[in-house]
Order: C-alpha cells, then structure tokens, then sequence
C-alpha cells in the first residue's frame, strides 16, 4: 500500500472516531454547551486539556524551533508549562468557586461592571482569534502536505470537522473529541520519537536518551561539537539576551494562565478540589509531549546534519569534499518535501554537492577553512516567495522526521493524524470560548437579557458556526501575521486577562475602574509595542532596529511589561476612584474557600 | 456560605497564601532561577548523563517539578481546607 493510501485511511478512521464522540456526546443544555454540564472527572478534563493546549505550534513546530534554538528553545518548554503551576495556585480554583460560565462573567461580575465584561470580551476574541487562524492554517498545510490536496479542500474538511462536534455538541462533545485527540497526537508524537532515540543512543526513552551516549560520547557533546564544527553557535548555549529569555518565559507562563480557552476548562470538574488536581493531570499530559520535544529537535537536527555531511557521523574531515553529499543522491524525503518549500537546495558553487554550514559565523577560521574547501555559502534552506532562504524551516524537523530516521510508513501516516489532531482540538476549544463569549457574555449578559435557555443555546450554535466560518477564511487567507500571532496572543492574554482576574481574586479592594484602565494599559500598551517592532511583517513598512527594544525586551516578551504597567495603573487609579462596594468584597470573600461550590451555575 | 462558627477566614486566607508562596517561590526557583539567571554556573558545576545541568534544569527538570509541585500543592490544600473545615463533602 503507498504511503498516501495509507494517510488517508489513518487520518480517516481518526475522523470517524470524533464524528462517533460528537453524536454520542451531543449537548442539550447551555451548562452542557457552555461546561460540558459541570461533571467532568478531573483526569479526562486534565487530557482534554492537554489536547486543547497543544496546538499545531506544539506539534508541528515546537520541536524543530527548539532544533534551531537549542538552549534558546527553553523558552518554550518551561513558558507553556509553567503557566500550569500559575493556574493551579492563582486562577483555576476559585475561578471554579465563583462557579460562572466564562471569563468575563467573571470579570463583570467581579467588577460589578458591564464596561469592564465588554473590555474582557474584545480581549477574548482578539487573542482567541489570531489563535485560531494558526490553527486552521495547520490543519490546511497537514491535508496539503500529506495528502496532496489544496490548501482549501483541507480547510474545508477540516472546517466541516470542527464545525460538526464543537456546534453539536458544545462544550461536551468538544471535551470528549479532545480526549481521543490527545490519545491520537501523543502516539503519534511519541512512537516516532521512541525510535529515534533508539536509533541514536540505544535508550527507548527519548528524555534519557538526549542525556545519553552516543558510541563513546555523550549525544549532547556530540551534538555541540557537530554544530559548532559547522560554525552555529552551540547547541546547550543560546544566543538570546538573558532578560529576553527572562520577559519571553514570564509572558508564555502568564499568558498561558490568562487563555480564556484554557481556563474554561476548569469550569467543567465537579469540585474546586477537582479544579487544583484537573492542573496537576492536565500538565502530566502536557510534559509527556513538551518533555519529547527536546529530544526529538536535537536529534532530528543532528540527523539532518548527518544526512548532508557523512563527516558527522564517521568523525572525519568535514571539509573534505567528498564528505558532502551529493545532491543527485540526496535522499528520496529530501526531494519529496522540496516540492512544498520547506527544504531547498542551491548549488551556490556548482561542485553537485550540498554544503550545510552557517554562513554568518562568527568564527573566522572556521569561514577561512570554508573558504578553503571551496564552500561558497549555506547551501541547503527553504524556499520563501519563490527565493532560496538560508534556513531550513522549523516544521520539517517534526514533519519529515520519520522519513528522515527512515521510519516505516505508518509512522509517517501517523503524523499527519497527530498534526490534524493537535490543530482540531484547539480550533474546537478557541471556538467555543469565542462563541459563548458572543452568546453568553454579549447577549444574555448584556444585550438581549431575557432570551430564553432554549434561544441562547440556539445563539451559541449559530455564534460557533460563524466563528468557524471566519477561521476558516483567516486560514486560507491569512493576514501577513499568522507566524507572528503567537507573540499576540501570548502577550495580550499576559497583559491584559491575567493580571485583572489575579487583582479581583487576590485584592478585595481593586475596583470596577481600576480594573478597566488596567487591562486597557496593558492591552492597548503590549499591543502597540508589538505592531511597532513587526510592522515590517504586518504593515508593509520598514523594519525597526531590534537595537531600539524597550530594556532589550523582544516583542515576544514584552507582555511581561504590559502587566507590570496594568498592576500599577490598577493600584493608581484605585486609589483615585471610589471604592469597591462591600457586596464585592463579600463576594470575593466567598470565593476564597471552597465549601459549597456546588457545579457552575448561570445565574 | 454556611461556614461553620469555628471557621476564622483570616487564618484560612493566611494559611493559604502562605502555601501560595512557598509553591511560587520553588516554581521560580526551578525554572527562572536554575533554567535562566543561574544556569552558567550550574552548566559548569555538574552533569546529569550528558545534560549539562542548568540545561537539563531549561528543557527537562523545569517540566517535571512543575508536574510535582501541583500536586503536592493540591494535596497541602486539601489538608488546610479540612482543617479548617471548608471542605467539600
């Protein structure tokens, strides 16, 4: 059976599986629409939590940043798991105290405002939906990469997928999919792993095997002396400033606290008990891909160098020029994957051979040696706007790793189904926020106040079904920003969510007014830094310096100092407006110890 | 709230926040501290296997004590909610 029968029929029966789950698990109620009637056990919401969390970013592309990155990849690994601990101890058990549908219920009802709910509903559907676009896009370039379809048809099913169970069957049918979601992306993450690191260090378990030995060395030494050799900085060393390191994991960490889509999530266990271990097993879930990824970049990029330079492998003379391979007889994965742009090769000295080194050492005997050998620049990138990039790009680290490992078939096929997975389950999660936002907070909440259960449930479908179509738009057209909405959505949610559902838990005073120019400060603050320093990429216009960086603090990072400045505008303005009113403050009261959480309620 | 006439919010709260910042204070040891500001020197100190250990600490340890920590949290909470008897059922 070829390779592309085969993906169709795995990805095909992971298909069938969450149509089974949508019909079986459909909603009735707004509670089971909204939180999945409140009743979820704590392990299958920490799964499907896990399957929300990861989305295409996590599976397709984490590993291979991570390979490019090396130690600078860390910044990945602990951001998006350590806003878990955040969780546990700030947000996820006393937001289930409080025992509300969304987030901004609880922000308006916190801040006994419907100003300040209408701010955290703009704050919600711009980061769910630049999320949401990334997502929709991953599951278009799995279809077109594997199974050799267009973009759009890919879209389309995927849409159709999506649109099925999270209109269907709401919160409920979304919970119970992303539980065989995450069954499928995890196998399909691991397996190939596993394989590698036995074909590597011998050890069956990628997380010793990094840390293991590669005949007599140890991999990572082996690793640091390959890439240096080839003039890249070394792998366990990064190349970010320390305080960008610092500012980029605080936002990733607090932005991931802040995800609206993330939080709901806690709304669906019985208990606030439940709510603080549902962190704990969500995160269990979480490190066993996130603890993977880093064995799967370092070795994927040792391979891919191994491939290319046979000196790697055998301790050579890199420079020898036969050590290169030659490109007639470059592997079969390599020619397959060129066709979409991921990977090129440009025989910049015309010997018929590929050279993969950088070319922007800063090590000059390195270049002299180059030099000598007769290398006339990196010859192996990707393929942006028709032009020769000189790096390769980050998804083919996780996308071609089997084939590159020369893995079996059904690994590769696997893949695609895990990829397809991570980026449908949350799609279906951002959406639900979206659309109860839409049909919880702005209509009932505000607008349309005495519609009735039945009208409101029939608002949220219909509230679903148009944010699945403009995903699906965002997806095949997507603004120039889609590389860049991590750094949005990451930013705004650590900026203007998080520090304001912190203050209503923590402070029993912060009241209505300082709340709102908070989260506006931080919002509208973290927003503007971002568009200035990626304006090249948004607008069209010139790139600013990244000399002119705020504190040298990335655009990626600079959330962390979004919330500084909402926490201070929330304390100053405080101080200047009236106080929050004692029927507040006992609320807030109630919210801090347990007893009588009852499930979540509407009203 | 039917909390029963025993139960005194302010030693519950203090309790609580007490634990809230032992639990933050080892999440940021683990992850900004041995991950970030300190990795050099503990780079240079030891390996665990082949990771240099404030890598390992950036792209393994970080992960699993986070998973540690919840836990042991969530269980110290249960035991500061039954003593002072907020507990659910």
């Amino acid at each position: 059976m070829d390779l592309k029968t085969l993906t169709i029929i795995v990805v095909g029966l992971s298909f069938a599986l969450y149509i089974g789950i949508a019909i079986w698990a459909r909603a009735g109620t707004t509670k089971e629409f909204y939180v999945a009637g409140g009743g979820v056990h704590p392990i299958v919401n920490g799964m499907a939590t896990g399957a929300d969390w990861m989305s295409a970013a996590s599976f397709i592309s984490m590993a291979g940043l991570i390979a490019f990155l090396g130690y600078g990849g860390s910044v990945y690994l602990m951001g998006w798991t350590g806003g878990y601990v955040l969780l546990a101890v700030l947000l996820a058990p006393y937001l289930r105290k409080f025992g509300k549908f969304t987030v901004p219920e609880f922000i308006g009802d916190r801040y006994y405002s419907q100003t300040a709910r209408i701010v955290a509903v703009i704050c919600l559907i711009f980061i769910s939906f630049t999320y949401v676009a990334g997502q929709m896009r991953g599951v278009g370039i799995v279809f077109s990469r594997f199974l050799e379809v267009e973009i759009t048809t890919g879209l389309i099913i995927g849409m159709g997928l999506v649109f099925f169970y999270a209109v269907l069957g709401g919160m409920k049918g979304i919970t119970y999919t992303q539980v065989a979601q995450y069954c499928v992306l995890i196998f399909a993450y691991t397996i190939p792993a596993v394989f590698i690191s036995l074909q590597i260090s011998g050890n069956v378990v990628p997380q010793l095997g990094l840390g293991g030995q590669m005949g007599d060395m140890y991999f990572l030494d082996k690793l640091n002396k390959t890439v240096t050799d080839l003039g890249f900085s070394a792998y366990t060393t990064g190349s970010k400033s320390m305080i960008d390191v610092f500012c980029i994991t605080l936002a990733l960490m607090a932005g991931t606290a802040g995800l609206p889509h993330v939080i709901v999530r806690f709304f669906t266990v019985p208990k606030v008990h439940d709510a603080r271990l549902s962190a704990g097993w969500a995160l269990v879930f979480i490190a066993i891909l996130y603890t993977t990824a880093p064995a799967v970049g370092a070795m994927a990029r040792y391979n891919l160098h191994a491939t290319v330079n046979s000196s790697v492998a055998s301790g050579g003379d890199m420079f020898a020029p036969e050590a290169s391979i030659q490109g007639e007889s470059r592997p079969d994965w390599m020619k397959r994957w060129e066709k979409t742009g991921l990977i090129m090769w440009e025989d910049k000295n015309g010997d018929g051979r590929i050279q993969y080194y950088n070319e922007k050492s800063k090590n000059a005997d390195f270049l002299a040696k180059a030099e000598a050998a007769g290398w006339k620049g990196n010859e192996l990138g990707s393929k942006k706007a028709d032009k020769f990039v000189g790096t390769v790009d980050n998804d083919i680290m996780v996308l071609a790793n089997p084939e590159i490992a020369g893995l079996p078939d059904w690994v590769i096929a696997l893949i695609a189904a895990g990829g397809i997975a991570a980026a449908l389950s949350t799609a279906a999660g951002l959406l639900l926020v979206i659309s109860s936002a839409i049909s919880h907070d702005l209509m009932k909440g505000v607008f349309a106040k005495n519609i009735s259960e039945k009208t409101e449930l029939m608002a949220g479908r219909v509230a679903a079904a148009f944010a699945v179509a403009i995903a699906g738009y965002l997806g095949y057209n997507p603004p120039g920003f889609v590389a860049q909405v991590v750094a949005f959505a990451f930013g705004l949610a650590c900026a203007s969510l998080f520090p304001t559902i912190v203050l209503g838990i923590f402070s029993k005073t912060m009241n209505r007014a300082g709340a709102i120019y908070g989260m506006l400060t931080g919002l509208i603050f973290t927003l503007t830094y971002i568009v200035y320093f990626k304006r090249d990429v948004l607008l069209g216009m010139e790139k600013v310096p990244d000399s002119q960086w705020l504190f040298g603090i990335s655009p990626e990072g600079i959330g962390v100092i979004g919330m500084l400045l909402n926490f201070i505008v929330a304390f100053i303005v405080m101080k200047m407006t009236a106080p929050c009113p004692d029927h507040i403050q006992h609320l807030v009261e109630g919210i801090r110890y347990p007893r009588g959480s009852g499930t979540a309620q509407s009203h | 709230m039917s909390s029963p006439q025993s139960f005194d919010p302010k030693a519950y709260w203090s309790a609580t926040l007490k634990l809230l910042a032992t639990t933050m204070i080892i999440w940021f040891i683990v992850s900004f501290g041995a991950g970030i500001l300190f990795r050099d020197t503990l780079d240079g100190m030891m390996h665990i296997g082949g990771y240099p250990l404030g890598f390992w600490f950036a792209q393994q340890g970080s992960i699993f004590i986070f998973v540690g920590l919840i836990f042991w949290y969530a269980k110290r909470m249960d035991k500061i909610d039954r003593e002072h008897d907020v507990h659910e059922d």
